[in-house]
């Protein structure tokens, strides 16, 4: 008896499936045995610190902008950055000014929404130095907490999967579309002013 | 009695969502204290008062009527510049004439639509921009204390941006005959609220 192709392919794709089904294994998945807890807690502060994605999410706006040659550079120096940074804040903390968080969301902001032909060096030059500095934040921060390295790589890696998917998505855009991104990078500088106006009135 | 599939199909996820109604529980999923609410306060802030709505569906609507770049362009300057204003507002810095000026930007934009009018584009920015200087200090002079300032900036823009959105969207109206005429209509509305904005704001 013969099957139709993709008859044959649902039949093997069942086979697989009861395969793993039938033939369980331990999955070593629970985070108090594997001790991966803290790169789960630095991926939840990146997502749950909207300061920090957002400023994440403008870098690969402007390294995808910027054609793939910045994107490519972005998405390594970025992680790479922001774990040196946290080595950095870690071993020498230091406080800085508070409005430093807002300065630079206006200024990805305003790259953002300017679109401006950038050499792919200013961006990652751009790029590195703000990585350094949110990495260097999350090292003073996590100073107290247990597992600090693993932390940070969480947080690295999440930031290294937000400006592989956000320059991915804008790489090539172009027409509306293009100018939707450099709305998005307006709004973030206008969340940039506000948010320094805050800064001032709290201190 | 004969009752059809999706007549039992609804039935079923009803009595599923009321027995998930009555075992509900605290999520405690948010671990930034106050800042749901900052985000929700000032998501809604700007939808608080009809001559903010009135003044930025607008800003959405002229900008359809006088095409590209102007489409993109003034709704990215008003929120910049409105986050400016908010941030004089914030720092205590005084802007006289506030309401004024506010009720007289309902009533310029009404009739800019209303007529359609066709000036330069940078005249075009320049207003909108000092209108919405006026707009950002009264909502930035408002702002209640004890929120999440980064997260109350973020729904404040977001909303800014969706009130430019439906100005959009209705604006797209523009291209049949009826619908052009339907825009100019709606602008001579918005110029009469506007008097009466301005009218009041100066009795």
């Amino acid at each position: 008896m013969t099957f139709p192709r993709p008859q044959k392919r649902w039949l093997t794709g069942l086979a697989f499936l009861m395969f793993a089904i039938g033939v369980p294994v331990r999955a070593n998945a629970h985070l108090v045995t594997t001790g991966l807890g803290p790169v789960y807690d630095g991926m939840e502060h990146m997502l749950l610190s909207p300061d920090q994605w957002i400023m994440v999410v403008g870098l690969a706006f402007l390294a995808g902008l910027n054609g793939p040659s910045a994107g490519r550079a972005v998405l390594f120096l970025v992680p790479g950055a922001w774990l040196a940074g946290g080595c950095a804040g870690h071993f020498i903390p230091r406080t800085l000014p508070p409005l430093l968080p807002a300065v630079t969301l206006l200024m990805v902001g305003g790259l953002v929404a300017a679109d401006l032909k950038s050499v792919r060096n200013f961006v990652a030059v751009i790029a590195g130095m703000l990585g350094f500095l949110q990495g260097y934040l999350n090292g003073v921060s996590f100073g107290a907490a247990g597992g600090i390295s693993l932390m940070l790589l969480g947080t690295a890696l999440a930031a290294f999967v937000i400006v592989a998917l956000g320059a991915a998505l804008v790489v090539d855009v172009r027409g509306w579309r293009r100018m939707v991104i450099r709305v998005a990078g307006s709004w973030m500088a206008a969340i940039g002013i506000l948010l320094a106006g805050w800064t001032i009135r709290k201190f | 009695m004969k009752t059809s599939s999706s007549s039992i199909g609804w039935r079923v996820t009803a009595t599923v969502i009321v027995t998930i109604l009555f075992f509900t529980s605290p999520a405690e999923a948010h671990i930034q204290r106050g800042a749901a609410a900052g985000f929700t306060t000032g998501f809604c802030h700007p939808w608080s008062g009809w001559d903010h709505i009135l003044a930025m569906v607008a800003v959405g609507v002229w900008g359809v009527q006088l095409g590209p770049p102007a489409i993109w362009l003034l709704p990215v300057t008003f929120p910049v510049i409105m986050s400016l204003g908010g941030f004089l507002g914030l720092i205590g810095c005084p802007l006289p004439g506030t309401e004024v000026g506010i009720g007289f930007s309902a009533l310029s934009l009404g009739l800019m639509v209303a007529s359609e009018a066709r000036p330069p584009l940078w005249v075009a920015v320049f207003m909108v921009g000092i209108f919405g200087l006026y707009h950002g200090h009264a909502h930035g002079t408002e702002l209640p204390p004890n929120e999440s300032g980064l997260t109350y900036s973020i729904g404040f823009v977001v909303a800014t941006g969706c009130l430019h959105g439906v100005g959009i969207t209705l604006g797209l109206v523009h291209r049949w005959k009826a619908g052009a005429i339907a825009l100019r209509v709606a602008g001579v509305v918005i110029a009469l609220a506007g008097a009466c904005f301005t009218w009041k704001a100066i009795a």
